[in-house]
């Protein structure tokens, strides 16, 4: 029972109960226990889940990635030019905004790991610029399936079939295909934390960096990994992005890098690096998107929604530290 | 009597460091304080300006007891200390820094004129014209440090303790300290200065007082204590034999390393350097200590054999197939060195992980192989070390954090050994351990010796240094001034190298 009280899930899982305790008891006339509201509220937190999937490996390493919004935004812009306005093969769609959402993650690994730059600093030019790039590309423009023709006019076109499958359920329709992808982010930074020699070095790394460094780990190259590990799931979040609005957007994501790093937070991953993990992430991001969720099935407005969701991130975090210190 | 300290006492935690130490200080002298590195002077000195408190003891200045609580306590009775390390605020003026909590000002707002003229007198006698406007840290080190005494000694002070004032200064500028001593001798002002260089302690001192180990040792006039018994006193204490001697080594040993002309150059200051041409050589199961008091270059050696410095350090050396110094850490130990750390806790452990993940870190590649962690293989590393190292713990998945600091050091020293290294680099050891973690320690650098492992050794503690090491090359300043055997060494040679009075300098 110590044991159990001590893991550092325990208080994640029970801050998440009382959201569902919580919903049972506001269930909204029965809304709270039909399995549609379940749906949607998983359909709804995967793009955040698999930013914050990302935010994890960062956060792990004692860095921070603010540019994870940007960079959704960008590869929304690149999937949908591709696909839709040049009507390229969707596999080159799709890989092409999942490289320049690596190459932008990249790019700020390199300026932290190579020049000493801080990620705070550094993921934030990188914010500024990539929100500009996805600009530049669309001109500005929602890049939309009302598609000018050769003759000059404008018309629909049919959606590619990647972004209807994007958009879809599997089982029925019980489950939204975004949040296969959620879980597949999931399970792939599980993976390189967990099994991969590469996570016992990005935990060596927030733990003690020069303790790290002087026992003959790679730190720069792993600071690379890290951010553009953060900088390929932003891509894929915008993938998720684009086909749920049809669109791509250039001002898409705006703020998503601070919720992605709230569901981090409260999961119980540590801002100041070593310790946490991405099974911790995905509690609170549950916890996070449930809260929305019954705020939002019981009609509560959103400015007390914004204000309630403040104040339970202040105490989840206030909950975390009375572990480390008791 | 200006200054009067008695019977002080301080304990940090459970270790007393100062057995009641008592000090005098006449108005119009220089007293040198003396004492190898951890003897309790800087201890002494913090009390003084108020950093400490002692546990018992008084303090008298001018015949009234007094109570310094507080850095400014110490200030208000015109004790003045200038610190080793520079405590000037580098990205402000060298006005704000030197009115730094006095400022010049009237019903609130600061009076910037005066104030930048006053500053101008302060810095006249050290002959500095400089611009007061421009940031401290715009000037080298021995400006700051000539600005660093300025401020202390213009406040008026009767009591000024300078620790190590000369570090960082060149011959012209020590010349105008000496001059800038004698004024404030002259104007009745008592000077406390600590000092690790020869030349420097008798050409300053009216009176010397040693101290050791946390107690006071002897006070004499400079020329009642000359050079050799000074070293004497600072010794002071016998070989403590517990150290088992090693076995002789085999004579036709292979070199394990050989290192020429390995220079060091310093971060901050250009054409300035740490280390200057060292040459040495090691063969194989020889441990082969450095020895040399702060600021000497020894860990700096340590860190351009380990890569850490990268273009900052140059050498040719032949070690195994490397021509050159390796290229970081990772090179190093993949060419088959380790090296551990003088501050575990800053340099050397990950606190938060487990004994296993610490003792694995350095040779992650044999436990995951193709990248793939194996946790079983791990952990069995982990309980082997325990074992054979006899760590004291639960188990390989205790946190490092929560084990003693023995313990924590053999873990350090396991993480080493894992990575089954031709040439371990050991910087202090034994710092912070108790006597039997030590022991043990001292045994299993023997049983590594015997391995066939060569061993370079840093160690601030004589004995161990004496009782350890078959060569010892001491260092001042960044060059070798001696290279002494195991049987011809004694602490008053090393002493006396390490003060700069080599015997082929």
């Amino acid at each position: 029972m110590k044991k159990l009280l001590a893991h550092p899930g325990f208080r994640a899982v029970i801050a998440l109960l009382l959201v569902w305790v919580l919903g049972s008891i506001f269930n909204a006339d029965g809304t709270f226990f039909k399995w549609g509201t379940h749906r949607d509220t998983l359909r709804q937190m995967s793009t955040y889940g698999i930013l914050a999937c990302g935010m994890t490996v960062v956060i792990i390493t004692a860095g921070i990635d603010l540019a994870v919004g940007s960079i959704l935004a960008l590869s929304s812009i690149i999937f949908t030019k591709l696909a839709i306005h040049l009507g390229l093969p969707a596999p080159v769609a799709v890989a092409a905004a999942l490289g320049g959402g690596s190459a932008c993650g990249f790019l700020s690994g390199y300026f932290i790991s190579r020049y000493g730059m801080q990620p705070f600093i550094a993921t934030l030019a990188m914010m500024v610029f990539a929100r500009g790039v996805a600009k530049y590309v669309s001109q500005g423009q929602k890049v939309s399936t009302y598609v000018q023709q050769k003759d000059g006019s404008y018309a629909y076109v049919d959606p590619p079939a990647v972004m209807n499958f994007l958009n879809e359920g599997v089982f029925n329709n019980n489950l939204a295909v975004v949040t296969i992808l959620f879980a597949v982010s999931a399970l792939l930074t599980w993976i390189l934390l967990s099994r991969l020699r590469w996570g016992r070095y990005l935990y060596a790394i927030g733990g003690n960096e020069e303790a790290a460094r002087l026992s003959g780990v790679p730190v720069n190259a792993m600071k690379l990994l890290a951010y553009g590990f953060s900088g390929l799931l932003a891509g894929l979040a915008g993938l998720c992005q684009a086909a749920q609005e049809m669109q791509g957007d250039p001002e898409a994501g705006v703020g998503y890098e601070l919720t992605a790093i709230a569901m981090v937070v409260i999961g119980g991953t540590s801002l100041m690096g070593g310790r946490g993990g991405v099974g911790l992430t995905i509690i609170g991001a549950l916890t996070i998107s449930y809260l929305e969720k019954v705020l939002s099935i019981n009609a509560v407005g959103e400015a007390n929604r914004l204000m309630l969701t403040g104040a339970i991130i202040v105490g989840a975090v206030l909950f975390q530290r009375s572990r480390r210190t008791a | 009597m200006l200054l009067q300290m008695h019977d002080i006492h301080k304990s940090f935690g459970p270790v007393e460091v100062l057995h009641g130490v008592s000090l005098e200080l006449y108005a119009g002298e220089t007293l040198v304080l003396a004492g190898e590195n951890g003897a309790g002077k800087s201890t002494l000195m913090k009390i003084l300006a108020g950093v400490h408190f002692p546990d018992s003891g008084n303090i008298k200045i001018d015949g009234k007891n007094v109570a310094l609580r507080r850095p400014q306590d110490a200030e208000g009775f015109g004790v003045a200390t200038i610190h080793q390390e520079l405590s000037c605020i580098g990205a402000m003026s060298v006005t704000d820094n030197l009115f730094l909590g006095r400022e010049v000002s009237s019903v609130g707002f600061l009076n910037r004129r005066q104030q930048r003229k006053e500053a101008e007198a302060m810095l006249r006698p050290f002959g500095l014209d400089i611009d007061v406007n421009k940031p401290v840290e715009a000037f080298p080190i021995a400006v700051r440090q000539l600005i660093e005494i300025a401020k202390a000694t213009s406040r008026d002070a009767r009591v000024i303790v300078m620790d190590e004032p000369t570090s960082a200064l060149a011959d012209p500028d020590v010349d105008k300290l000496m001059g800038i001593i004698g004024d404030m001798k002259s104007r009745g002002a008592g000077i406390i200065f600590i000092s690790h260089k020869m030349s420097e302690i008798y050409r300053v001192a009216d009176r010397i007082m040693v101290m050791r180990d946390g107690a006071h040792v002897a006070t004499a006039t400079a020329a009642d204590m000359p050079a050799g018994l000074l070293i004497r006193n600072l010794v002071g204490r016998e070989l403590t034999g517990q150290i088992p001697a090693p076995p002789p080594l085999e004579p036709d040993a292979p070199l394990t390393i050989s290192a020429q002309q390995l220079s060091v150059r310093s971060a901050t200051r250009a054409e300035s350097w740490l280390v200057k041409d060292v040459s040495f050589d090691a063969k194989r199961g020889e441990i082969l200590g450095f020895a040399g008091l702060q600021g000497s270059g020894c860990s700096q050696v340590f860190l351009a054999l380990y890569g850490v410095l990268g273009r900052l350090a140059s050498a040719t050396i032949t070690f195994g197939d490397l021509k050159h110094l390796p290229r970081s850490p990772e090179h190093a130990i993949a060419s088959g060195m380790a090296y551990l750390p003088s501050d575990r806790k800053e340099e050397g452990l990950i606190l938060g992980m487990p004994i296993s993940s610490n003792v694995t870190l350095a040779s992650m590649p044999r436990y995951s192989p193709g990248g793939w962690m194996r946790n079983g293989s791990e952990r069995q590393a982990a309980r082997r070390h325990i074992e054979a190292l006899r760590i004291r713990a639960t188990g390989p998945d205790q946190p490092v954090g929560s084990l003693s600091g023995g313990n924590q050091q053999k873990v350090l020293l396991a993480r080493c050994l894992e990575t089954a290294p031709k040439l371990l680099l050991l910087d202090e050891p034994t710092r912070g351990v108790d006597v039997g973690a030590k022991h043990e320690i001292y045994e299993l650098i023997g049983r590594i010796r015997q391995q066939g492992t060569t061993i370079l050794l840093i160690t601030t503690e004589m004995p161990e240094m004496l009782g350890l090491a078959d060569r010892i090359c001491v260092m001042h300043r960044g060059e070798i001034t001696a290279a002494i055997s195991r049987e011809s060494a004694t602490q008053e040679n090393i002493l006396a190298a390490a003060m700069g009075k080599g015997t082929d300098h």
